[in-house]
């Protein structure tokens, strides 16, 4: 039995959506930028799964980018963690107050 | 035709007179302002004058000459150029106008030379003027009524010329806000004719109207109307309280503007609008029967007032109420006639107790005067001859006039027994208060400090004119004199044309000429002339003689004497039923509820909310990045969601 | 029954739990350890749809670096449980917000003209080829490549940057 492509964006669905509970639900700043990387993945899943969905490699080109372009953001992101944890002395996500009106 | 091409002219010079004054006078002395002043005026006059002369060498087919100088307004149908005409009634209008103005404008040299505000008088005064005659040449009822809002308006200025005075000031503005009542009516009047007749050209209107008939109900309406703007400015009953409170004035001005021109205004347009009136019986009735009721009315209350302003004030309401009555029973000539004589007499009579109050140092109260006739003889003469005129003495102006009107009202087309009544009782009156007045101020022993007021005769720029008038007052009303020994009346000869031109039926025939002895005796014989004798005995008597009959009749008729005393409280009546309500719906009703609430309401509103909005919507800027996050995922939904709707997938 | 499908479901499974665990997860490192195996088994299932390359990707660059460098921080940073802190109360309604969503896109992923179009599903003829998409990568791609590798390097001065101690 072949698998259609629906149910490999049916999981992506989930697991995006699984990410972005998880954005707003936890407490941890590395947690949520985890999250985020989730959610990133399961787009990837969508892409991949578009790409086979059309037999095209387009599809696979952007999966690529996305990889990268989440390696560079988690490094700039770890790196700002890494500050504030220095003047913060505490990583919890609702410390980060001092944007407000 | 020099002045009758350029008819602006006669406006332009007052006009240029009062912006020249108004505007530099204030630091010129006061022979400057005099000279800019009395030369406009006296330029006008001559500009008349010689206006006059070119009009007697118009062919008869070129009367009435209008001058069309340019377009106003156009809206539309509705179409008003600024046009000036010229016909008989124009001309003894203008006449009156500018020859009794300059001798006023001359006589306040001397009554003003000692006030503050001098330019401003004299600059009020020529404004007066250009407006007054801008009423009298208008050839359409748009720019009459220029005219006629100016002249309320240089009244109101003039009437609380001492603006720091309470009273005058309020004077001002009860005379301003009582005539605007009769010229909401006038306006609505004009509206009328618009819509019935598509013009508001007064000789478009007569064509029209003697060519194709219009429904009496609607001419009636229209004349109505009319009539209630003449009611508020000439100050007939009800709207006649202005007039006595705008005694506060300075004397020129009451004898200028509330004796001879301005309240005359009224009765001009009556006369004016002769065709409508004349097709519209019931409303020619109500003019008359306004007009004779006030005459009476007016003479009671002036029977009591000790004021001796107030009393002339009366006096003028009581002969407006004449001028109508003669209109209103188709004897336009005889209103016009008596406009012009009072014109002479009044102001006359107004001048010259300006000349006591100056020589009295201000005081007005007849009750502290007396005595006053060897040390003002030139005042007292000439305010004699006024009187005789008024009461209608034979021989005077005013019995001409008076006894025109009487005498139509008795006998003519329109004739009705109680308004002739009406009008011989009122002169009754008339003779018996304006005796009382002489007899009061110029007669038996001074009743006031005789050291601390030094009594003098006024200076000649005030006695001049006093004396010319007084001549006038006089011979003035002689144009009318022939018809008594067998020739014809030439003043409504003169007028004829005006008002038998678009006339609804042929005029009656000419009464045959009486011969000359009937005519006179007549004349002579008849009622107005005993009552004007009767109340001058009575006043003498009352005065006189036995000067303790007054007091002894008013103790006895006492509620009669404080009812009429109290001029019938008729102001108090108009305060409590008219203007305290308008006070109250406008301090409680239009002030606290609409305008602080509703309008103040909306406009805070509107501000109250877009802060408190912002107040609430500045509070998702929390500081909080979890509920930042939550949002950033609602959001998403929302985008999400609409894309569904519009890619349509279910 | 046949083996791509149970292999699609026993990851597919399998990554559903990982990302459960993230979520459920007290401990930061669990939640990192979850991550990993989550994106194994998203490197398996890109295998089944025959994108070899990117399974091989996905396995060396997310799984093996920028995953251990998570863990780098975690373990730098040690904080341990932080406190329960609750100041937000509108964060729950973004996790209902979340469930929604999720519903969402689901249901339209579901439903989408491409899902159900291919019923010659995911199992490939062949798989993808890496020299064409190389090839892809290096002509009509050029300009997007060489910028993200200007971007890498910015992304490594910026981190160094940022995290450098004052002195």
């Amino acid at each position: 039995m072949i698998v259609p492509v629906s149910y490999y964006l049916v999981l992506s669905a989930i697991l995006f959506g699984l990410g972005v509970v998880a954005f707003v639900f936890k407490r941890n700043v590395i947690t949520v930028f985890m999250s985020i990387e989730l959610m990133l993945n399961a787009v990837n899943l969508a892409f991949v799964a578009f790409a086979r969905a059309h037999n095209q490699l387009d599809g696979l080109v952007f999966v690529f980018f996305v990889i990268v372009v989440a390696a560079a953001e988690s490094a700039v992101g770890l790196a700002i963690v890494i500050v504030l944890a220095r003047n913060r002395e505490s990583l919890n996500v609702e410390r980060v107050n001092l944007l407000k009106f | 035709m020099p002045i009758l091409s350029h008819l602006w002219i006669i406006l332009a010079l007052p006009l240029a007179g009062s912006a020249i004054n108004g505007l530099l006078g204030k630091r010129w002395p006061k022979s400057a302002v005099n000279s800019v002043a009395i030369g406009a005026v006296s330029l006008t006059f001559l500009a008349v004058a010689e206006l006059v002369r070119e009009f007697f060498q118009l062919a008869p087919d070129r009367i009435p000459y209008v001058g069309d100088y340019f377009t106003w307004m156009i809206a539309g149908p509705f179409r008003v150029d600024f046009a000036l005409q010229v016909d008989q009634l124009t001309v003894v209008m203008l006449l009156v106008v500018s020859f009794v103005g300059m001798l006023i404008h001359i006589y306040s040299t001397g009554y003003m030379a000692h006030e503050g505000g001098y330019y401003r008088f004299f600059s009020y005064l020529n404004l007066f003027m250009f407006f007054m005659l801008t009423l009298v040449l208008a050839a359409n009822l748009v720019v009459m009524f220029v005219g006629w809002e100016g002249v309320g308006l240089c009244s109101y200025l003039l009437i609380g010329f001492w603006f720091l005075k309470k009273s005058a000031a309020d004077a001002g503005k009860k005379a301003f806000i009582t005539t605007r009542i009769g010229d909401f009516g006038f306006t609505v009047g004009v509206l009328f004719v618009f819509a019935t007749f598509q013009s508001i050209d007064f000789q478009t209107i007569f064509k029209s109207l003697a060519a194709n008939p219009v429904s009496e109900g609607l001419l009636t309406t229209i004349c109505i109307l009319l009539f209630t703007g003449a009611v508020g400015k000439s100050a007939q009953l009800p709207l006649y309280v202005w007039l006595p409170d705008a005694m506060e004035g300075p004397t020129p001005v009451s004898a200028l503007i509330h004796a001879a021109t301005m309240v005359t205004a009224g009765v001009y347009m009556v006369a004016r609008m002769n065709p409508l009136f004349s097709r519209a019986p019931i409303a020619m009735l109500v003019v008359a029967i306004v007009g004779a009721i006030t005459a009476f009315y007016s003479a009671t209350i002036g029977l009591m007032q000790t004021d001796i302003k107030k009393v002339l004030a009366y006096s003028t309401v009581s002969q407006l109420g004449y001028m109508f009555l003669g209109c209103g029973v188709g004897a336009y000539a005889a209103g016009i006639f008596h406009l012009m004589t009072h014109a002479f007499f009044k102001g006359l009579l107004f001048l010259c107790a300006g000349s006591v109050i100056h020589a009295m140092g201000d005081e007005q109260n007849m009750m502290k005067m007396g005595g006053l006739r060897k040390k003002i003889p030139i005042t007292y003469w000439t305010m004699l001859i006024a009187t005789l005129a008024i009461a209608g003495i034979p021989g005077f102006a005013g019995f001409f006039s008076k006894d025109e009107i009487l005498e139509a009202a008795q006998s003519g087309p329109h004739a009705n027994f109680i308004l002739w009544l009406l009008g011989v009782a009122g002169a009754a009156l008339t003779s018996f208060y304006m005796f009382r007045l002489i007899f009061l101020t110029f007669f038996g022993e001074p009743r006031y400090d005789e050291h601390a007021v030094h009594v003098h005769e006024s200076p000649k720029n005030m006695t001049i004119p006093l004396m010319i008038l007084a001549f006038c007052s006089i011979f003035g009303g002689w144009f009318a004199a022939p018809k008594l020994i067998g020739g014809i009346d030439h003043f409504s000869t003169f007028l004829d044309p005006v008002f038998t031109m678009y006339a609804p039926s042929a005029p009656p025939p000419a009464e045959s000429a009486a011969s000359a002895g009937v005519a006179l005796a007549h004349a002579l014989i008849s009622w107005p002339v005993f009552v004007a004798i009767l109340g001058l005995l009575v006043a003498w008597w009352f005065y006189i003689k036995s000067p303790e009959t007054p007091k002894r009749l008013a103790k006895s008729l006492h509620a009669l004497y404080i009812l009429i005393f109290n001029k019938y409280y008729v102001d108090e009546i108009y305060a409590a039923l008219i203007v305290r309500p308008l006070l109250w719906i406008s301090t409680h009703v239009l002030w606290h509820v609409v305008d602080e609430r509703v309008i103040d309401g909306t406009v805070n509103g509107v501000a109250t909310v877009a802060r408190e909005s912002g107040g609430e919507l500045r509070k998702l800027q929390s500081g909080n990045t979890r509920s930042y996050a939550a949002w950033v995922v609602v959001g998403a939904v929302c985008f999400t969601f609409l894309l569904l709707l519009v890619l349509g997938m279910r | 029954m046949s083996l791509p499908f149970i292999l699609f479901f026993a990851f597919g499974l399998l990554a559903v739990a990982g990302a459960v665990m993230l979520i459920l997860a007290r401990e930061p490192i669990h939640s990192a350890l979850a991550l990993i195996l989550v994106m194994i088994c998203l490197a398996v299932l890109y295998l089944l749809l025959g994108a070899e390359f990117i399974a091989a990707v996905q396995i060396i660059v997310y799984a093996g670096a920028i995953m251990v460098l998570f863990v780098f921080v975690i373990m730098l940073l040690n904080m341990g449980v932080e406190e329960r802190t609750n100041f937000s109360k509108f964060a729950y309604v973004g996790v209902v917000a979340a469930f929604v969503l999720l519903l969402e896109i689901g249901h339209w992923m579901y439903h989408s003209a491409v899902g159900g179009a291919t019923a010659n599903g995911a199992e490939p003829a062949t798989a993808f080829s890496t020299v064409d998409l190389s090839t892809l990568l290096f002509r009509s791609y050029l300009f997007p490549f060489e910028a993200t590798s200007i971007l890498i390097l910015i992304a490594i001065l910026g981190a160094l940057v940022l995290a450098r101690k004052e002195e």
